[in-house]
């Protein structure tokens, strides 16, 4: 099974990016994590070419296409998510309803600076995915204080957010092998 | 008549090392923050306690944006006005064995409003460097909205963001004065 990875962050060094690859260490057997790692090639997202995308955006459609369930690590940008990363989904989006997010099991997770991990900017992922015809996993991960939420191997220092990190991509694999009618 | 010396009689300071001021509130619903205004002065005299602490000495340092919201917020401690919290007892009862409740008048932004605190004494001995010491510990919990401390942010699960509740605690380590 494949989880593709996105981080909604372009910044190299990006917390939600560390928060991404904390996963790695937390898949169960038979899953692997694929970041896809093109957020800034992605152009604005324009109707004009919705029936003829650019080469980039083919490109993460093919990446979704090929992934069985995405997890998205998203930062909070006043108490959204970051443009770059709605304007991705947004083109997954189209054409509605027979795109690539269809019926996808999506995890969403946060790391913010401050003390509340990005919750905002979590749930209105999911309800953007959710609203494009994506799965979304329900439950929310927010890593807050994200500059002490690291140790230095990459995993998260706090056991309950790796238990519930690990519950959370257990519930995305599980949404893959038996997913729950909606 | 004879009298009993009141065991609060004398002058005493706080020693600023081993002095705080501490605030815990709940965030998200089950997460709980701790912080601390470390830099306190009080003194204790026959038993009227005064007080105060600088909020720019909050343990929030990082990161940055978080912290100007929290000194200079107007929803919150707005610094540059208001740089102190203060507390002036208006009565001091030791209630039995180390168990003591302080009511007073606490001061945060451009509020005062009273308190009433529960904790313990240890009545005054000397330490191992010639003084005299004592200890008091504080607690109480206070609605941080009475004092202007109004931000919140609801949450998108529901809920706010912040607890008003906040738990206070004062550990004073008072040196007597010669």
């Amino acid at each position: 099974m494949r989880i593709l990875g996105i981080a909604g962050s372009l910044r190299r060094g990006s917390h939600n990016r560390r928060l991404l690859q904390a996963a790695s260490d937390l898949l169960p057997s038979g899953v692997e994590l694929v970041e896809w790692d093109n957020l800034a090639g992605i152009p604005a997202f324009d109707e004009d070419l919705e029936n003829d995308p650019p080469e980039s955006v083919l490109e993460f459609f093919r990446a979704i296409v090929d992934a069985d369930a995405l997890l998205i690590a998203t930062p909070e940008y006043n108490a959204s998510i970051p443009g770059a990363l709605k304007n991705a989904l947004d083109w997954a989006s189209r054409p509605f309803p027979e795109n690539v997010l269809k019926n996808k099991p999506v995890a969403v997770v946060g790391a913010s600076t401050g003390l509340f991990g990005a919750v905002w900017a979590q749930a209105e992922a999911r309800k953007a995915l959710k609203a494009s015809g994506a799965h979304p996993v329900e439950t929310e991960l927010p890593v807050g204080m994200a500059d002490y939420a690291f140790a230095e191997d990459g995993t998260l220092n706090d056991p309950e957010l790796t238990q519930r990190y690990t519950d959370l991509i257990a519930d995305l694999v599980r949404e893959v092998t038996a997913p729950v009618e909606v | 008549m004879s009298t009993t010396a009141s065991p609060l009689a004398g002058t005493f300071n706080a020693d600023p090392v081993h002095s705080n001021f501490a605030f815990a509130v709940r965030y998200q619903g089950v997460s709980l923050f701790k912080g601390t205004l470390d830099a306190v002065e009080a003194t204790l005299t026959d038993g009227k306690l005064e007080g105060k602490a600088q909020v720019e000495s909050i343990s929030i340092r990082t990161p940055e944006q978080f912290r100007a919201h929290v000194l200079g917020g107007e929803d919150f401690f707005q610094a540059d006005k208001f740089p102190e919290v203060t507390f002036v007892s208006t009565g001091f009862d030791v209630t039995g064995d180390n168990a003591v409740e302080v009511t007073g008048d606490l001061t945060i932004k451009d509020t005062t409003k009273p308190v009433t605190a529960k904790g313990t004494w240890v009545a005054p001995a000397p330490d191992a460097f010639g003084n005299t010491r004592a200890h008091l510990n504080l607690e109480t919990v206070i609605d941080r909205t009475e004092w202007g401390l109004t931000w919140n942010a609801p949450l998108p699960s529901g809920g706010k963001a912040l607890a008003n509740e906040v738990t206070l605690t004062i550990e004073l380590a008072l040196v007597e004065q010669a």
